[in-house]
């Protein structure tokens, strides 16, 4: 799977590293993600689709989605 | 044109008026004709006390949609929000509104200056400052011996505490910011009251960033200040900042807390699985999401206008019209959550709206649910015992808050 970021939409809500935080940094600075991991392996891929359907901003882009995620 | 609305007198007699009341016995749950109208249609008219007749959105997905979509606007000068008030006096000065009640990127702008103690990281680090707090305001209603109230001696103190050391404003007057935060968001304060309140508040704000400038500290109120002195914010801005932070850092968190504890105390066997959680098990963070869910605290839907015409759910939401999402009735959309009206400590309920959805999304919300945790997986803990000193009945429920929950919690062990 491959993952984005759009660090203009992000609200640095934190949501995402909440539920991986291997995949998923902050700026310090602002609190906007920051992305460690842009291939994840298959067993982060339920966590990685968590955040993406939990970013209030829509700022995480998963490709290669394979179920929907509320 | 909302015209056809009032040419047909049986079609308006049929707009229901919102907000709504909940049940008798039932102050968990949203009211009942919200519930109706859920069943009936993800959206429709409702009419509020200016006659205007604004649409609400109830179920889910659509709430969702909607908070998220950029043609929906949150600033109250565009024609058509549906004001939650009689005289909505918002751009005032020393209005805490800021930035929850503008678009972006202006919004984005401002938010941006203020998340940075708010990261994961940022608030894990605060985590033993918490619990430390927690367990002294435990220690000391532990040495009273009477019943204590809940609210006034543990609730409302600890995300006081919290809130005051990361903005840098001094506990010791918390008297007059809780008094002034009260008047704030209580509903039925006149314009004149809250217009008052909030510029004491800003006036009180204002003097912090002040002494900031030239005595700055390892706190949120500096960083502000320093935005201040290099021009990037104007310094009324920052005092406004300053106050919503303040207000939305306690009433909220404090509300929660006892709320929450009510709702276990009705559910003794959860809360006995509960507190036999370790601290940092996944049952106190799912204990977390649930009560947010479940409880719900901010009850006022929140407020939105069409900048353009939004087609949803089979309807057309025109440009200018006013629209309500109260995430209540999102969250117990039984589309979303099964058995949405029960309680359920061990059920994944992370996609709730608690905190709302879209870009205006809770920006405090990591700290929240960090204190709440600690909160959760200390208090029943330390005190098994614990129980209420009163009657169900004699409790008396915040209707009247734009934040709901409980005035007094008297408990005992």
């Amino acid at each position: 799977m491959k993952v984005t970021v759009d660090q203009e939409s992000c609200v640095a809500s934190g949501q995402c590293v909440m539920t991986a935080a291997d995949v998923f940094d902050q700026r310090d600075e602002d609190g906007i993600v920051e992305l460690l991991e842009d291939q994840p392996t298959e067993d982060r891929a339920e966590d990685v689709r968590q955040a993406a359907a939990l970013c209030p901003a829509r700022a995480i882009r998963v490709e290669g989605q394979s179920g929907f995620v509320r | 044109m909302t015209s056809t609305l009032g040419s047909a007198d049986a079609n308006a007699a049929e707009v229901p008026e919102y907000p709504m009341s909940r049940a008798e016995g039932c102050p968990f749950d949203p009211p009942p004709q919200l519930r109706t109208m859920q069943r009936e249609a993800p959206l429709r008219r409702v009419r509020l006390w200016d006659g205007s007749t604004p649409w609400l959105v109830t179920r889910y997905d659509e709430q969702r949609a909607l908070l998220a979509d950029s043609r929906i606007s949150s600033d109250p000068t565009n024609p058509g929000y549906p004001a939650p008030a009689p005289v909505s006096d918002e751009h005032s000065e020393g209005s805490p509104v800021s930035f929850i009640l503008m678009d972006d990127p202006e919004h984005a702008r401002l938010r941006r200056m203020v998340t940075a103690p708010f990261t994961i990281k940022r608030v894990e680090a605060m985590r033993p400052f918490v619990q430390r707090i927690v367990d002294e305001r435990i220690d000391e209603m532990l040495t009273a011996d009477g019943p204590v109230d809940l609210v006034e001696a543990f609730a409302l103190p600890v995300p006081s505490l919290v809130i005051c050391q990361l903005l840098g404003v001094p506990y010791a007057d918390h008297d007059f910011f809780q008094r002034n935060s009260k008047v704030i968001v209580h509903r039925d304060s006149t314009t004149e009251q809250r217009n008052a309140a909030l510029g004491a508040l800003a006036e009180y704000l204002d003097g912090l960033v002040g002494r900031k400038l030239t005595d700055p500290g390892e706190d949120l109120l500096s960083d502000l200040a320093a935005r201040v002195e290099s021009g990037e914010l104007p310094r009324r801005e920052a005092s406004r900042m300053g106050v919503l932070l303040l207000i939305a850092g306690h009433e909220t968190t404090a509300n929660m807390i006892a709320l929450g504890t009510l709702a276990l105390l009705e559910h003794p066997r959860q809360l006995a699985e509960l507190r036999e959680a370790g601290d940092d098990s996944e049952l106190v963070a799912s204990t977390v999401e649930e009560l947010l869910r479940y409880l719900h605290i901010t009850h006022n839907g929140r407020r939105r206008v069409a900048l353009e015409d939004v087609e949803i759910a089979d309807e057309v939401i025109r440009a200018g019209e006013g629209v309500i999402v109260p995430n209540d009735i999102g969250n117990r959309d039984p589309d979303a959550f099964a058995e949405p009206d029960r309680l359920d400590i061990r059920r994944d309920a992370r996609h709730h709206m608690a905190f709302g959805f879209g870009v205006h999304q809770c920006l405090g919300q990591p700290l929240a649910r960090m204190e709440l945790r600690v909160v959760y997986s200390t208090l029943y803990r330390r005190i098994p015992t614990l129980r209420l000193a009163t009657d169900r009945e004699n409790i008396s429920f915040k209707h009247d808050g734009s934040v709901y929950g409980v005035y007094e919690l008297p408990v005992t062990w």
